[in-house]
């Protein structure tokens, strides 16, 4: 929010997954091979100190960009760059995964899930140390120092979130890549982690890139917003703007379905159609089965992203030619 | 903070297994009880053997031909102290049963051991680097399961038998046996290691740790094998009962243990000559113990797998 250094760039990033039979069924069936984009040329920028949000459907490739961001997977095209951090290295990155089950080793100690990342990166100097660094870590996410003793299937959902903030805090990161780390718990839980993590980006000064299917979830963590549908991004806004007036036909849809806190029970007939299959995407504007508004352009080329003003980027022909 | 190292605040390891369902299956399966007291026996009695047997069976010196072929001690001619009867050699039964089910349990255990070991590894990088790598291993796994396994121990102890002085002959043999033996059970070790860990590389606990820079050796044996254990360890009782079997039959055919280092399976082909002579207690007190060893251990090991299997999911 304060200076404007970008904390890491995307640029025109696409990622292929090889979903191929292997080897020999293809041959003996005569099949082709086969590729998934579940990430197409994308590129975004986050800025120091900010909270970029991605919002879509599941399915539309938002974990894939989380991934490739923090290395896990290697990008097939484009590249991502990191700004500087402090002291000129490079920016220290660290992630939070979606499932509180999967993301902590049932066998291992939660005191030791903690300090593995001070362990492997020899961040503090003797054993007492890193088990005082632990304490500190539980307290700051809300746990308690003998929490360290038990094993992760002693928490609930929302304990195991604050178990992985507190591991991912563990390596003194200055950017969290946070792919849906509320969307397994319940709503009240959700909130509760929600504002640690705010707490934590004040205290901290982290910058974030979060990541949710919930635009609701989104609007309260973040200053900017990008809207993925079927691996491309189709609008990028600022929160407000993009609550206030959503260009794109897709940002509306996603807006409507919010559920209303006033009139619950208008939970929206708009939620036409299902998402397509990323194997076998429509022509021209992938949207275009699901839209409103489609002309007959919408099924034949595909719109580009196009900047609106300073702050809004958006894909779509009606958009274009208003 | 110290303390959180010292166990003195946790439940000790004994503890909490009382605690676990696995000791409340097992308490609550007899058949898994009294495999467990029937084996105890077997192997307390077998590693007691030099205590417990009335003759040292190995020591030639010690062995009377008069004291040969005596039935056991109920049957008229029976005596003491030789409880089952001698062999042709004046030895008696008793203590041969001992120290063969000694060999026959160190072999078993020595080849599941070394299986393991080369299993496990083998497993954990095939699941893990996939590929290639995963191509290569497990096809040189399914074509060691396609060679019969009598056929490679004949061929390897008759070589063995050409190239090792004579001083390490037995030694040499007992080596070879567990590497046949091993050779063909790695291979299921290895299956069930690598599906496991295609499974949990997967998970998102694994790309945590890859994330802080953990070399793939330590994500493997320290991530991903603890996560594996539960397979394994209902695998390796089985095999363990299976190990010992192979290790019989290789035996009985002559290209096991010699009949002077005797397992349980060398006791039985060697009375398998007597049976027709009438001398019937040579081969069956043998065989009778073999049985007991190998059915106790896999009622063990089916019970543990029956009580593991909700878990594995
Ligand atoms: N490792 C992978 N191998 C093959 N396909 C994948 C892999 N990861 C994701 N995909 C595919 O990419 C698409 C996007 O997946 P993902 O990024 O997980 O979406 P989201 O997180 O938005 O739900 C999906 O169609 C999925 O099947
Ligand atoms: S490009 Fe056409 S189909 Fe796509 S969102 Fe815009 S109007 Fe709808
Ligand atoms: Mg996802």
């Amino acid at each position: 929010m304060n200076d404007l250094a970008p904390a890491l760039s995307v640029n025109h990033v696409t990622k292929t997954f090889d979903v191929s039979a292997p080897w020999l069924n293809r041959v003996i069936e005569r099949r082709p091979k086969l590729f998934v984009e579940a990430v197409s040329d994308i590129s975004f920028t986050v800025q120091k100190g900010t909270c970029f949000s991605i919002v879509g459907e599941s399915g539309c490739g938002k974990s894939t960009v989380a991934r490739l961001i923090t290395g896990l997977y290697k990008t097939t095209s484009g590249d991502i760059s990191f700004g500087a951090g402090t002291a000129g290295a490079p920016i220290r990155m660290q992630m939070i995964f979606q499932d509180p089950h999967s993301s902590l080793n049932p066998r291992w100690r939660v005191g030791d899930i903690i300090a593995e990342p001070i362990r492997e990166m020899k961040l503090r100097d003797s054993e007492k140390e890193t088990l005082e660094r632990v304490r500190e870590l539980l307290e700051t996410v809300g746990l308690g120092a003998d929490d360290a003793l038990k094993y992760p299937h002693e928490f609930s959902g929302g304990q195991r979130q604050r178990i992985s903030i507190a591991r991912a805090l563990a390596s003194e990161p200055e950017l969290l890549v946070c792919d849906e780390p509320t969307s397994a718990l319940d709503v009240s839980v959700q909130a509760q982690i929600l504002n640690l993590m705010r707490r934590l980006q004040d205290e901290l000064g982290l910058t974030y890139l979060f990541i949710s299917h919930d635009l609701s979830v989104v609007r309260h963590m973040s200053d900017h917003i990008a809207v993925m549908y079927l691996g491309r991004i189709v609008e990028q806004a600022a929160v407000e703007e993009l609550f206030t007036a959503p260009k794109h036909p897709y940002s509306k849809l996603l807006l409507a379905t919010i559920p209303d806190i006033a009139n619950p029970k208008r939970r929206v007939e708009a939620q036409a159609g299902e998402p397509p299959s990323p194997l076998n995407p429509p022509s021209g504007c992938a949207f275009h089965p699901r839209c409103p508004i489609a002309m007959a352009e919408c099924s034949q080329i595909l719109p580009k992203l196009r900047q609106l003003d300073e702050n809004g980027q958006v894909a779509c022909h009606a958009v274009e030619s208003s | 903070m110290t303390e959180q190292t010292t166990p003195s605040k946790m439940p000790s390891r004994l503890e909490r297994f009382r605690d676990s369902d696995l000791w409340w299956s097992f308490k609550s399966h007899k058949s898994a009880v009294g495999a467990a007291i029937v084996l105890g026996l077997v192997i307390l009695t077998a590693f007691m053997a030099p205590l417990l047997s009335p003759q040292n069976p190995y020591d030639l010196a010690a062995l009377e031909l008069w004291n040969a072929e005596l039935p056991p001690i109920w049957m008229e001619g029976g005596q003491m102290p030789f409880l089952l009867g001698t062999d042709v050699q004046g030895r008696d039964i008793l203590s041969g049963i001992l120290y063969g089910t000694r060999i026959s349990i160190i072999i078993g255990i020595a080849s599941v051991a070394v299986s393991l070991f080369v299993g496990i590894g083998l497993g954990l990088m095939a699941g893990y680097y996939g590929g290639w790598i995963d191509n290569v291993l497990m096809r040189i796994g399914d074509v060691l399961l396609s060679i019969p396994i009598v056929l490679v121990a004949i061929l390897v102890s008759s070589v063995a038998q050409q190239f090792l002085p004579p001083a390490f002959r037995e030694a040499g043999v007992a080596a070879v046996l567990v590497l046949a033996i091993a050779m063909y059970s790695w291979v299921q070790y290895a299956r069930v290691v690598r599906a496991q860990t295609m499974v949990e590389r997967r998970k998102e606990y694994v790309m945590a740790s890859r994330l802080v820079g953990t070399p793939a050796r330590r994500l493997m044996i320290n991530h991903i094998l603890p996560n594996t254990l539960t397979p394994i360890f209902v695998a390796a009782t089985l095999n363990f009962g299976l190990a010992i079997l192979i290790e019989a039959t290789l035996s009985f055919l002559g290209v096991g243990m010699p009949p002077n280092q005797p397992s349980l399976g060398t006791l039985i082909r060697v009375g398998n000559q007597y049976l027709f002579s009438g001398s019937w207690w040579i081969v069956l007190f043998p065989s009778v113990q073999l049985c007991i060893l190998v059915v106790a251990v896999n009622m063990l090991g089916d019970w543990l797998r029956d009580a593991l299997n909700p878990k594995l999911r």
